[in-house]
């Protein structure tokens, strides 16, 4: 890869592409999915702090909402990177049962989200570009955070990312689990590392809602098409970022270099245009997802 | 989203008329009071003994809503594709056409531009009918298509909400509708046009935490079920069982969620008012009333003055509110 990013980066990307034709036709065996799923989950992955740690040497956690509470599921705080000060907000879920207990397993209450929302202004008010790292099963579905206002702490947070005049990255580089991840995915550049995984539900959730029967998990992470290649080929995500040999769990370091190579390369395009197109560009951007029958066509 | 098809309604839909033979006397599944098809439909399909809001389906809505004659639908040509060629128990193609069969609607979600209490408005109104009142490809582009007439006419949106949450049989593209409507709404807001939600039972998932929770104003219909995740997903994570009444709309009133619970009977009379209020703030000449008496000219007067004159208001107005409150206390 270049040494200088913005240099020859498309070359980069068609690089990228071709490797993932080569990765393709090892995923399409069966079960492939479901391995997916199993990495991106693995406790020894790199989580949020981790990429922080070996990225920002300089980083200054901030913490809470200043309205009800502190929430550990979201880490976010600023770092100088590339020149620059820089917004960071992530999930975090913790490496062992202590942690992941303390963390929440990763799952937001409203107060996290307001903490992201927070912080996101934060960020405008002094023009620092956001990256935001995704890794959650979901939105925590409690009794008290939805008597706290999950829905609208998501809604309001998606508010608040479509309007940042600052350039926003987000990388998934674990688990995207429905409303849940999108909230911090709202960007002008979604990348998403090989063995992650993004989608409208968890497996088990689609599989006990389609299928009545939560053993099919294995079968609807397949039907869900919820890996890196698979969001690629949908238009849903603009960068599949390449995990070292067997994996991001196994080296740390080294993955957390390839993201902030890719980060840095994406800020850096972003930031060449003006937030007036930024913006457009973003609306545009969203405003395109989905996908609908050719007109006249009738079932 | 993750919930496993949250309410049974089922059992709550009113009885339809070409399934159910007059003679059979319905009743209502609340209260267990016989109806009959027409006391219930001149009721705006609420039962009359309890106030039970059974389910309105999306033509019902509008009909109810819509000033007759006005309506003009938006994004109707739009169909629903297969992008994942999704396939569980069944192929999603095959649902697709049943739920168009069972319906006569095209998409889980009826846009369009109408009168309402003669004011112009862009309405969406859900369906549940239509697998679940699933947000899929068509549901979010119609959102934008009604957002987008709405700028065009400059007329505020009015959208009525019925949905399990997001189509799981479009994956990752139905999960980025959310992201879609929201983007739309941001749009909608550049032009401070007016933006009124009201939730209907069940309004969950993808939809209450996109589009539904950002209107200007938060109207619910009584009983209705408002949650991210569903009662049993809930239930599942904390282990423990949820009280009676937890995510319905008076429970979400409580918490600060939404602004009102609106019997249907009020609904377009409420929505007409609170239009007219959101779009009046614009004209503001009329001046504030100021009691010229206590009206203080600059520099007249010493502070000793002031301060006696201004805690000879407060006795005043405190001495006011007590008469008043006492004799809400006491009516003889």
């Amino acid at each position: 890869m270049p040494s200088l990013p913005g240099v020859g980066y498309s070359e980069e990307i068609n690089k990228i592409e071709i490797q993932l034709e080569s990765l393709k036709g090892r995923k399409d065996s069966a079960g492939a999915a479901w391995k997916t799923v199993q990495l991106a989950r693995r406790q020894d992955r790199p989580l949020a702090l981790d990429y922080i740690k070996h990225t920002f040497p300089d980083f200054a956690e901030l913490h809470g909402d200043r309205l009800r509470g502190d929430d550990p599921a979201i880490v976010g705080g600023m770092a100088t990177f590339d020149g620059r000060t820089i917004m960071i907000v992530g999930q975090q879920k913790g490496h062992d049962l202590k942690e992941r207990q303390f963390r929440n397993f990763g799952m937001p209450r409203p107060e996290g989200y307001r903490k992201a929302q927070r912080l996101a202004l934060l960020a405008q008010k002094f023009q620092m570009p956001v990256v935001t790292l995704v890794d959650t099963p979901g939105a925590f579905p409690g009794a008290e955070a939805e008597e706290g206002g999950q829905a609208g702490a998501i809604s309001r947070t998606l508010r608040v990312f479509a309007r940042l005049s600052v350039p926003t990255v987000a990388v998934v580089i674990g688990e995207g689990g429905s409303g849940g991840a999108l909230a911090l995915a709202l960007c002008d550049r979604v990348y998403m590392l090989e063995n992650a995984i993004y989608s409208v539900s968890t497996p088990e959730a689609c599989s006990a809602i389609l299928w009545r029967d939560a053993g099919q998990a294995s079968q609807a992470a397949e039907a869900l098409r919820l890996t890196a290649v698979d969001l690629y080929r949908l238009g849903v995500i603009d960068l599949v970022i390449p995990e070292p040999r067997m994996g991001a769990h196994k080296h740390h370091r080294a993955t957390a270099k390839v993201v902030a190579r890719q980060v840095e390369a994406g800020l850096r395009e972003i930031e060449a245009v003006s937030p007036e197109e930024r913006l457009r560009a973003r609306r545009r951007k969203f405003l395109a997802m989905g996908m609908l029958a050719p007109a006249d066509t009738k079932l | 989203m993750n919930q496993p098809v949250t309410v049974q309604i089922t059992s709550k839909e009113p009885p339809v008329s070409e399934a159910m033979p007059e003679s059979l006397e319905p009743r209502c599944s609340e209260c267990h009071a016989s109806l009959t098809r027409e006391q219930l439909k001149a009721a705006l399909e609420v039962c009359p003994h309890c106030g039970h809001h059974f389910p309105l389906n999306a033509v019902e809505r509008v009909a109810q809503l819509a000033d007759p004659g006005t309506w003009r639908e938006v994004g109707g040509d739009l169909q629903p594709s297969d992008p994942l060629d999704f396939y569980d128990s069944r192929a999603y193609v095959d649902r697709l056409a049943e739920a168009q069969l069972e319906t006569g609607l095209s998409e889980a979600m009826l846009a369009g531009v109408c009168r309402l209490g003669g004011r112009r408005v862009a309405l969406g109104v859900m369906d549940f009918r239509f697998l679940g009142g699933s947000m899929g490809s068509v549901v979010g582009e119609r959102f934008s298509q009604l957002v987008a007439a709405a700028i065009d006419e400059a007329v505020p949106l009015v959208v009525v909400t019925a949905s399990g949450g997001a189509r799981m049989q479009e994956g990752i593209l139905s999960l980025m509708q959310m992201a879609k409507t929201v983007v739309a709404l941001d749009m909608l807001a550049d032009h401070s046009l007016p933006f009124i939600s009201v939730l209907t039972h069940p309004t969950t998932g993808g939809v209450l935490a996109s589009f539904a929770t950002l209107a200007d104003v938060m109207l619910a219909e009584p009983g209705a079920l408002l949650l991210f995740a569903g009662p049993r997903v809930i239930e599942q994570t904390t282990r423990e069982k949820l009280p009676p009444g937890f995510g319905r709309s008076e429970s979400s009133l409580v918490h600060g969620q939404i602004d009102l619970v609106v019997q249907r009977r009020d609904l377009k009379r409420q929505i007409a008012q609170l239009l007219a209020l959101l779009e009046g703030g614009v004209r503001c000449d009329i001046e504030p009333i100021r009691p010229d008496s206590e009206v203080v000219p600059r520099g007249s007067g010493s502070l000793a003055q002031a301060v006696a004159r201004a805690k000879k208001l407060a006795l005043t107005s405190r001495g006011w509110l007590f008469g008043r409150d006492q004799q809400d206390r006491d009516p003889t």
